[in-house]
């Protein structure tokens, strides 16, 4: 796709509108609807819309694959990190409320972190998913 | 609605998981509809799309007849509907759901966690390890598609630069 300027120019133009609807969803899903798949996903779809409209390989030199693996895999590690965390502050496996002095305070602390993990993990998985197809063509 | 045209067929797909969303948000479930539009009609059809472009635009007409499988799923479909006429009535206070854990949740959840959003409280942390798990699934894929995807299409460019490259007889050994 190369002489679509319409498609290119308003992709461009939404592209970082996207990025930041997704981090709002992500910092914002203890407040409104949403949550870490729902921003993980969105991020993802702005990827994907850059890969379509522009190009799969130069979506790849963006975010190269080796990074989306070490992301996906960091996603996870910082969700069951704060499990761990947990163990060590005294608690359960998961048991946020020990990450501040007060346990509210915590499972406030506990739900924003796994959830930053949820999404990371989400995004770098669609975007696996996308390019592992899309590059077979 | 009967459609050999695969391309369509993931469009249709696609619709129905918006009008999903719509019906989830007319539901009140608004988290529940964010995930469908997102996910449902989003970046399913995406990889839809693509999965028809590597394979091929138009469904193959098969020879067998779909009788047995068709009368499976009629069944099915008639045993379900059949079972939707025991179910308590739309927003009953009194049926199962709202009487197990969901008082608890619904009067503790933002007093415990702090969080006004139920629905993520619910999921991040009293249900927080069956969350972890739903990662781990999504991670799993991820890498499976990875595994199965990724590496093979490296291995057989290197399989034809080496057939190209190199002599037969040292090909064989």
């Amino acid at each position: 796709m190369s002489d679509f300027l319409v498609l290119k120019v308003v992709a461009k133009l939404l592209i970082p509108f996207i990025l930041l609807f997704g981090f709002y969803v992500q910092m914002h899903g203890d407040y409104g609807p949403g949550g870490g798949f729902q921003a993980g996903v969105i991020v993802a779809a702005a990827f994907v819309l850059y890969a379509i409209v522009f190009d799969v390989k130069t979506a790849r030199r963006v975010v190269p694959m080796a990074v989306l693996v070490s992301l996906a895999c960091l996603g996870v590690l910082l969700y069951a990190g704060v499990g761990i965390a947990n163990l060590f502050y005294g608690g359960r496996f998961l048991e946020y409320g020990t990450l501040a002095h007060d346990p509210t305070h915590g499972n406030h602390i506990g739900i924003l972190i796994v959830e930053i993990g949820v999404g990371i993990t989400v995004a770098a998985v669609m975007l696996i998913i996308y390019f592992s197809f899309a590059r077979r063509r | 609605m009967w459609l050999r045209d695969l391309l369509a067929s993931a469009m249709v797909l696609g619709i129905y998981s918006l009008l999903m969303a719509a019906l989830w948000v007319v539901l009140d479930a608004v988290d529940v509809a964010f995930t469908e539009a997102a996910v449902g009609a989003g970046i399913t059809t995406v990889l839809m799309l693509l999965a028809i472009a590597l394979t091929g635009r138009q469904e193959k007409r098969s020879r067998a007849r779909p009788w047995v499988p068709l009368a499976t799923s009629l069944g099915t479909a008639g045993l379900l509907i059949y079972a939707t006429l025991g179910m308590p009535a739309f927003g009953d206070a009194s049926a199962p759901a709202q009487l197990h854990v969901a008082p608890y949740y619904l009067q503790n959840a933002q007093a415990e966690t702090g969080v006004p959003n139920v629905v993520t409280s619910i999921l991040a942390a009293y249900r927080g390890f069956d969350t972890l798990g739903e990662v781990t699934v999504i991670f799993t894929a991820g890498m499976g598609v990875l595994v199965l995807l990724g590496g093979a299409t490296k291995r057989r460019r290197k399989l034809a630069e080496s057939s190209t490259d190199e002599s037969p007889s040292e090909d064989s050994t």
